[in-house]
């Protein structure tokens, strides 16, 4: 598959950036006139080119901690740093692919990933480096429908696609294969890391899925939910670092014992971890 | 070719009812069931608009109403546009403006004639603004209404992605709240018919509402019929326009 995509971006990809929180606490205030604290000083230094997976339970703030990052929300505390820069609304430097695909129903596919592109593109340049996109995760033939027309699982590929349409130097992905079929998935997954290989881009994931964080991920962010904690707990219970270099064998047997961690840490008992293949 | 043969069902279901209300109003004139100083018969009613083509009158009324309508319309309407986005973007415009507009709405359009009269003497200018306020209040309701409940994960989405101010409402809010901005439209040219008549009722020399009060006044029903039928005309014409530029604009919603 050809993922250059610099050959038509004419050098507009950004190159990767680090990402620094530090301190980043969230606090929202409930409808009974108290407050709910999401987020709890996550400090996390993300290297250039670095891909990080984020994984947790349900409503422990995996969300929220992204939009920290995109600028669509402000933490009550703390700072949250890109490229040695504080981010501020609007950043062109991060894109984000929403936990839901968030289309706009009147726009063609095309349309939609053109969103994406960032300001000022010339027209040709943008078009053909839509379509090249479009075929990237592989709705070519789909370009012209509508997203009621498509597929929960192609909506969400075009918003990946528009996500990368802004060629930006921090990638937040939040779930996004969520919604494909097992297989659709796997391929999604290889080629996020080909697009990662062909231009590298920080990467910020988050998932539910265990094995997708120990494929993909150079380290993984295990969150807790602070209803469950003691006031001593920061929001990052740990932070594993994934051995071996990309692209990793999926059914890697040294990753067994992390994966069991990672499990037990999102509260599943560690022997029903699926049995080793032979 | 089924779209074809659906269409032409359409049309020919929807003359029906005219086609047969025509006939029992020829019917009932021509027994004498009805005395004609009541209700004249159709052909009556075709000679007196033969005649004022005729004399050149029938031509004026219509072009200075429909230029009244669509003047007033399209100033409604665009201030209408303007303080619905306003209304609808903005908490504090809405708390500053919604209550009084809401109040303003409910004056019945004849209890502004007086003033207009007053304020703007009896040329068009009083008409016309009476006709914009007519246009207005459909299209601020509905654009207002429709741009306060915009899915706000869209509207972030596009925030996500550089829109904002202008920019936002161009590419997310207007086209979402689009089908309800139409319909808006399309209920305030209605509106706009109605508030005609009552600006001509008033103070006119030309219109179909002046052809209605000087018919009356000289006891011509056959002109009174003649005026009813071409506002219901018109009023459907400008309708069916605003519904196929509707059609053209709303296809892929
Ligand atoms: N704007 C907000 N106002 C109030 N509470 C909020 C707001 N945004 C998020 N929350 C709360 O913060 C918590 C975390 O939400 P978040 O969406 O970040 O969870 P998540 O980890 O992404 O969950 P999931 O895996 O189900 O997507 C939830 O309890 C949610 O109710
Ligand atoms: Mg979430």
């Amino acid at each position: 598959m050809n993922v250059d995509l610099g050959s038509t971006t004419g050098g507009r990809q950004q190159p990767a950036l680090s990402v620094a929180l530090s301190g980043v606490g969230r606090t929202f205030p409930t409808p009974g006139g108290g407050t709910r604290e999401v987020l709890r000083e996550v400090d996390l230094d993300v290297r250039a080119g670095e891909v990080i997976a984020l994984v947790g339970p349900s409503g422990c703030g995996k969300s929220t901690l992204l939009r920290q990052i995109s600028a669509l929300d402000a933490p009550t505390t703390g700072s949250v740093v890109v490229d040695g820069v504080p981010v501020g609304p609007g950043d062109l430097r991060t894109a984000v692919a929403f936990q839901e695909p968030r289309l706009l129903p009147w726009r063609t596919l095309t349309a939609n990933v053109a969103f994406g592109l960032p300001r000022g593109t010339p027209k040709q340049l943008g078009a053909a480096r839509v379509a090249e996109l479009l075929e990237l995760v592989g709705l070519a033939d789909s370009a012209t429908l509508r997203p009621r027309q498509v597929s929960g699982g192609m909506a969400q590929r075009t918003s990946l696609a528009r996500a990368l349409a802004r060629a930006p130097g921090v990638l937040l992905l939040d779930e996004p294969f969520g919604a494909l079929d097992a297989l659709t998935r796997l391929r999604m997954q290889d080629l996020l890391l080909n697009v990662h290989a062909a231009r590298p881009t920080t990467v910020l994931l988050v998932t539910h899925d265990v094995e997708e964080a120990l494929y993909l991920a150079d380290r993984v962010v295990l969150l807790r939910d602070l209803r469950d904690s003691t006031p001593e707990d920061t929001s990052i219970a740990r932070i594993v670092e994934v051995p071996g270099d990309r692209p990793r064998d999926r059914a890697d047997h040294e990753l067994t014992e992390l994966r069991a961690e990672l499990l037990e840490g999102l509260g599943v008992a560690a022997h029903h971890t699926p049995a080793q293949p032979a | 070719m089924a779209e074809r043969t659906g269409t032409v069902r359409r049309v020919a279901l929807g003359l029906l009812v005219p086609v047969a209300l025509l006939a029992v109003w020829y019917a009932v004139t021509a027994s004498g069931a009805v005395p004609a100083y009541q209700l004249p018969a159709p052909d009556a009613v075709w000679r007196a608009a033969t005649d004022l083509l005729t004399r050149g009158e029938l031509g004026v009324h219509l072009a200075i109403s429909t230029q009244r309508v669509l003047v007033g319309f399209v100033l409604g309407a665009a201030v209408g546009l303007a303080v619905g986005a306003a209304v609808g973007l903005s908490r504090l415009s809405e708390q500053l403006l919604a209550p009084t507009l809401g109040a303003i709405r409910a004056v019945p359009s004849l209890a502004w004639v007086p003033l207009l009269i007053l304020w703007l003497k009896i040329g068009e200018d009083s008409k016309v603004t009476l006709i914009a306020i007519g246009a207005f209040f459909p299209v601020y309701t509905t654009v207002s209404a429709a741009l306060r409940h915009v899915d706000p994960q869209l509207v972030e989405a596009g925030r996500a992605f550089g829109r904002s101010g202008v920019r936002l409402l161009g590419t997310v809010q207007l086209p979402v709240a689009l089908p309800a901005v139409v319909a808006g439209l399309r209920l305030a040219l209605a509106q706009a018919w109605l508030f005609l008549v009552a600006a001509e009722l008033i103070a006119s020399s030309m219109g179909l509402g002046f052809l209605l009060n000087d018919s009356q006044q000289n006891g011509r029903v056959d002109r009174i019929l003649l005026a009813i039928v071409l506002l219901a005309l018109l009023g459907k014409l400008t309708d069916a326009l605003i519904g196929l530029a509707e059609r053209r604009l709303l296809w892929h919603y």
